[in-house]
């Protein structure tokens, strides 16, 4: 588990690194995941690997991680109400543009390449 | 001083100090993922909404103020960026997956990134919100670690992006399944690449209880989105002010 989270911080710290050397605005933990992303590719990291096994398990509990941020939603509550017609409008109008742009995109090229579709059966709804 | 007040006194010494506070947090997870295998998994039953809820509470009744909560969990926020740093795992997992399909994916989550953050700023800005809720909302559709620290180095307000990401990801683990097939998506890949890339994890954990291949692809599009949305953001921040 220590050998694992070692690697994951040692990959943060090199993402921390390249940000502030290169200038970039990006989080440097993201940096690191491309560069953890490059490594695991690298070595064809299995599911043994110490790596794998200490990101799955924080990734199990990613969210108690962002508990304490969000704790701070309490002392935002007036802005949240003051403004609550345009937070919704833009939370809920940019997620359906966004996903319609991704998912009609996605199967637009994936047609214009001929590649085959993996088109299964959706059964016209939703399993429950 | 009567022992009662003497125990009483060293309760809320104890549940004031970080250790206290701590033991609430996890105490609320806790709390919230009982309540989420209780329900069955629903949606709406997500653990940190449970633990914020039960820590905003135990603050407010304990006289804590938020600064010197947010100092005494340091301890398990600070897992925060090693844990962004280990969503490379579920990328490298689908990555043999990928097959004829790694152009349309990564197109397909570059144009969701841009559509979404300048949807979110302009719709935002339409209806009149400041220019610090427009900079909170801009990285709501990358996985909350993300959002919190773009929130945070654009100028907006970390903890709301929190809130907001979380939200998203709730609406979309709701709806997105049924929103996709009156879009006439059918392809599971394309199904599962939109929802990750549009709400992140708490969407993609509906997606993986939908089918497997959904659930994979929407771990991809969250990792890739993320990436996708960190790179785009600097840039469009120049245009949108």
């Amino acid at each position: 588990m220590i050998r694992g989270l070692t690697f994951l911080i040692g990959f943060q710290v090199l993402g921390e690194l390249v940000v502030r050397i290169v200038d970039v605005p990006v989080p440097g933990a993201v940096v690191g995941m491309l560069l953890c992303f490059a490594w695991l590719r690298r070595t064809r990291a299995g599911e043994s690997a110490a790596l794998v096994r200490a990101s799955t398990a924080l990734l199990r509990h990613l969210q108690l991680l962002f508990v304490p941020a969000g704790v701070g939603i309490v002392a935002y509550l007036a802005t949240l109400r003051a403004d609550a017609v345009p937070i919704t409008a833009s939370l809920l109008g940019s997620w359906l543009l966004g996903l319609v742009a991704v998912a009609w995109t996605a199967v637009l090229l994936e047609r214009l390449f001929g590649a085959p579709r993996d088109d299964l059966p959706v059964a016209g709804q939703e399993s429950a | 001083m009567n022992p009662v007040e003497h125990v009483w006194d060293a309760v809320l010494e104890v549940a004031r100090s970080p250790l206290g506070l701590i033991a609430i947090t996890l105490g609320g997870y806790q709390l919230g993922r009982w309540l989420q295998a209780r329900t069955g998994g629903h949606a709406l039953a997500q653990p940190v909404l449970v633990a914020i809820a039960v820590v905003g509470t135990a603050i407010t009744l304990l006289d804590v103020d938020y600064p010197r909560y947010l100092e005494a969990s340091t301890l398990i926020s600070f897992w925060l960026g090693p844990a962004t740093v280990a969503l490379a795992v579920p990328l490298h997992r689908q990555a043999d997956q990928l097959k004829g399909f790694v152009l349309p994916l990564l197109v397909a989550v570059g144009m969701g990134a841009v559509v979404s953050v300048a949807g979110a700023v302009l719709i935002a800005r339409a209806l009149g919100a400041d220019d610090v809720l427009q900079r909170t909302l801009a990285p709501k559709a990358a996985t909350t670690p993300v959002a919190i620290a773009l929130a945070d180095s654009l100028g907006g307000i970390p903890p709301l992006a929190a809130a907001f990401a979380i939200l998203i990801g709730i609406f979309a683990a709701l709806t997105a399944p049924a929103v996709l097939t009156l879009l006439r998506i059918r392809d599971r890949r394309a199904r599962g690449l939109a929802v990750g890339a549009v709400s992140h994890g708490i969407g993609a954990s509906r997606m993986l209880r939908e089918d497997e291949t959904e659930g994979a692809f929407a771990g991809l599009g969250m990792g890739l989105s993320a990436l996708a949305i960190s790179l785009v953001l600097p840039l469009l921040a120049l245009v949108l002010w």
